[in-house]
């Protein structure tokens, strides 16, 4: 019992592949500086252009952050942010993007990563049902590894919500296979050991391991940690369908955090608008 | 429950919540741990250094003053203070020191809060010529200044954590982050029975010789077990050692949570008591957090203590009532490490002492042929300066 075929991350890889196209998948933290810049955020990342965003939902101990998200989930933390409040925003994301002048028309696939012990504290299968309801389309729990993911799987498929699991250089070959298996939406490729940061570059390893990897799967793979500017996202989608940016976004949005939302909005949409023209 | 059968899990309790990088080093390390328990040479060399290194076994000592002061059970203490580096932690190390040999790894890293896991850890570093990183909470590097100097004195590096509360949680998410990059020639040493399997596990083991030794000195000196054994829980591991050895017998067993200046959140330490199952790194147990699965600020006057988890085994004989569980205030905790400094010459940890001080509440009630044993897990060096400007304060 697949629900995913009307998946909007699935059909959204499906239209890229078609069209020969790569995906730059913006990372934001939800609610940092504030809600309500997140929301303009989203709107001006999609009419440039991009298709798909994964959005943070910040912990207060995220193990695999280094210190540009950590702070930035700290910073949402102590601004009152929560999952029920970031449910809110994604779902008036959904429905009042038609009204607004030049913005898109509210139909990015969004992906959450999110702690397991935030989803095990609310309940799997009511957290899974309110991240579904409020418009979310994928869902990466980064400290669930395969051995503790077998309840979940069925019950995100059964959700319509697809299960995205993780591939580190650390994971040997045929646990990557396995793992393969049971993403839905597409892999997250890790292309460093190590937490999530700016890197001058990625290892050529991890390149490798990425293009062997998609001979052995139709489940698009994309790669992040480490992918910080034009030039990485660029390798990076020589063979992967697609390059996660975070920190590098997250760090001109603290670079930004005291301007007025516009201007923040601008700064940190033209980088990303850079960064879509690598791709293209 | 299905869960039961699951290797790694104590009950529902455990697990491997982690994120992939790490994955597989726990399963080598997982490996390496139940290949090396089954091996006589390990096993061997592993009681060498329990003997040599750590001076084991250590003096189950009667109390005779205090006992004669509470007036009731006879109160012996199982005295992991005297173990070199003056801690139960020591045992733990120089077990997983082994470990990281065996696996060919160079350098350890481990977590400290009051910083006897940390020295115990750059001890056992000292010992085996590895290179030794320590995360500690700047709060907590302040609170155990002491410490610091002897890790440091000891050849490891101490790297501050400003994150967080800037305690033993906080040190405990630098470590793993340092772990995720480094992992192919790097061992965490965690130091208590909490994490992702097989930690929880292999920690008791390496401190289960507190309980075996009490078990047999107790038989020796009084031809019976006792009927009660008290002990202060952080992560848990000083208590699960001595607990363990003894679960199938009929004794009593109490674990003593750090119950800080009050029962509201925020304001203790009592997972056990006060929190509610969650997932707190890499395992499924009781953990103080908020509604929406944040991690709750917690306090304790004892650096050891002060911690929003605890292991999973715990969490398991919670729920089956196996052993109860309670808390100490500051204040009670305080009065302890005066009442045994001077009723027998022990300064004990602030840690230790709120084992003492669910002791002195309890020995009173108890009839005068029951044994009271209390696990003194440490000593009180490290706490001269923090108690100084407690009673200072408290003068005031």
């Amino acid at each position: 019992m697949n629900n995913l075929r009307d998946n909007r991350l699935v059909k959204t890889f499906a239209g890229l592949r078609t069209a020969g196209k790569k995906a730059l998948m913006p990372f934001l933290t939800a609610g940092y500086p504030d809600l309500e810049t997140t929301a303009a955020l989203l709107k001006d990342f999609e009419a440039r252009g991009v298709r798909i965003v994964e959005l943070g939902i910040p912990f207060s101990d995220p193990i695999a952050d280094g210190p540009t998200i950590q702070a930035s989930y700290t910073d949402a933390l102590d601004g009152g942010v929560s999952s029920e409040k970031i449910f809110e925003m994604v779902r008036s994301y959904r429905s009042t993007s038609l009204t607004a002048g030049r913005s898109g028309d509210g139909s990015l696939a969004l992906v959450a990563m999110v702690s397991y012990s935030i989803v095990f504290k609310h309940g799997v299968e009511p957290y899974l049902a309110d991240a579904v309801d409020a418009g979310f389309d994928g869902i990466i729990i980064p400290d669930l590894p395969l051995e503790e993911a077998s309840e979940l799987e069925p019950l995100t498929s059964s959700a319509g919500l697809a299960n995205v699991m993780l591939i580190a250089p650390t994971t040997p070959p045929e646990r990557r296979l396995e793992i393969a298996r049971h993403s839905h939406g597409f892999i997250y490729y890790i292309s460093i050991a190590g937490i999530t940061g700016e890197r001058a570059r990625l290892p050529e390893e991890s390149i490798r391991a990425v293009a062997e990897l998609r001979t052995h799967t139709d489940t698009p793979v994309c790669i992040g940690f480490g992918v910080s500017n034009a030039e990485t996202v660029a390798h990076v989608c020589e063979v992967a369908d697609g390059a996660i940016v975070g920190s590098a976004i997250i760090h001109r949005i603290t670079d930004a955090k005291d301007a007025p939302r516009d201007e923040l909005v601008k700064k940190v949409g033209e980088f990303v608008g850079e960064l879509l023209k690598s791709i293209i | 429950m299905s869960e039961n059968e699951k290797a790694g899990y104590f009950g529902p309790y455990g697990g491997q919540f982690v994120p992939e990088t790490l994955m597989s080093a726990l399963a080598q390390l997982d490996r390496e741990y139940h290949a090396a328990m089954a091996d006589e040479s390990f096993l061997a060399e592993f009681d060498r250094c329990l003997r040599e290194i750590a001076g084991r076994p250590s003096e189950m000592y009667f109390a005779r003053r205090l006992t004669e002061n509470l007036g009731g059970a006879k109160v012996y203490l199982k005295r992991e203070d005297m173990n070199h580096t003056g801690a139960h932690k020591i045992n733990n190390t120089l077990g997983q020191a082994l470990l990281t040999l065996r696996m060919g790894k160079k350098r350890v890293i481990a977590e400290t809060g009051a910083g006897q896991h940390g020295v115990a850890t750059a001890t056992a570093a000292a010992v085996f010529g590895l290179e030794c990183d320590v995360y500690m909470g700047t709060e907590d590097i302040r609170r155990q200044a002491l410490n610091v100097f002897r890790m440091e004195l000891l050849g490891a590096r101490v790297v501050p954590v400003t994150t967080g509360q800037r305690t033993l949680k906080d040190a405990c998410n630098e470590a793993m982050r340092d772990w995720m990059g480094s992992v192919e020639h790097t061992h965490y040493i965690l130091g208590s029975v909490v994490g992702p399997a097989p930690f929880p596990e292999m920690v008791r083991e390496f401190q289960c010789c507190i309980g075996r030794e009490s078990r047999e000195q107790m038989l020796q000196i009084e031809g019976r077990l006792p009927d009660t054994i008290v002990a202060c829980i952080g992560g848990g591991s000083n208590a699960a050692g001595i607990f363990v050895p003894m679960i199938n017998d009929d004794v009593e067993m109490i674990g003593v949570e750090a119950g800080g200046r009050s029962m509201g959140l925020g304001d203790h330490a009592a997972s056990l008591v006060a929190g509610e199952p969650g997932v707190l790194h890499g395992a499924r147990s009781y953990v103080l957090q908020d509604s929406d699965g944040q991690t709750a600020e917690v306090h304790s006057v004892s650096a050891g203590l002060d911690y929003p988890g605890v292991g999973p085994e715990h969490a398991y004989w919670k729920d089956t009532g196996r052993v109860g569980y309670t808390t100490c205030s500051d204040d009670d905790a305080l009065d302890a490490v005066v009442a045994l400094s001077r009723a027998e010459g022990i300064i004990p940890a602030l840690e230790s002492a709120h084992a003492v001080a669910e002791a002195m509440k309890i020995a009173p009630k108890m009839k005068p042929e029951q044994i009271l044993l209390i696990n003194l897990s440490g000593r009180g060096d490290k706490d001269c300066n923090e108690i100084a400007d407690i009673l200072k304060r408290r003068k005031k």
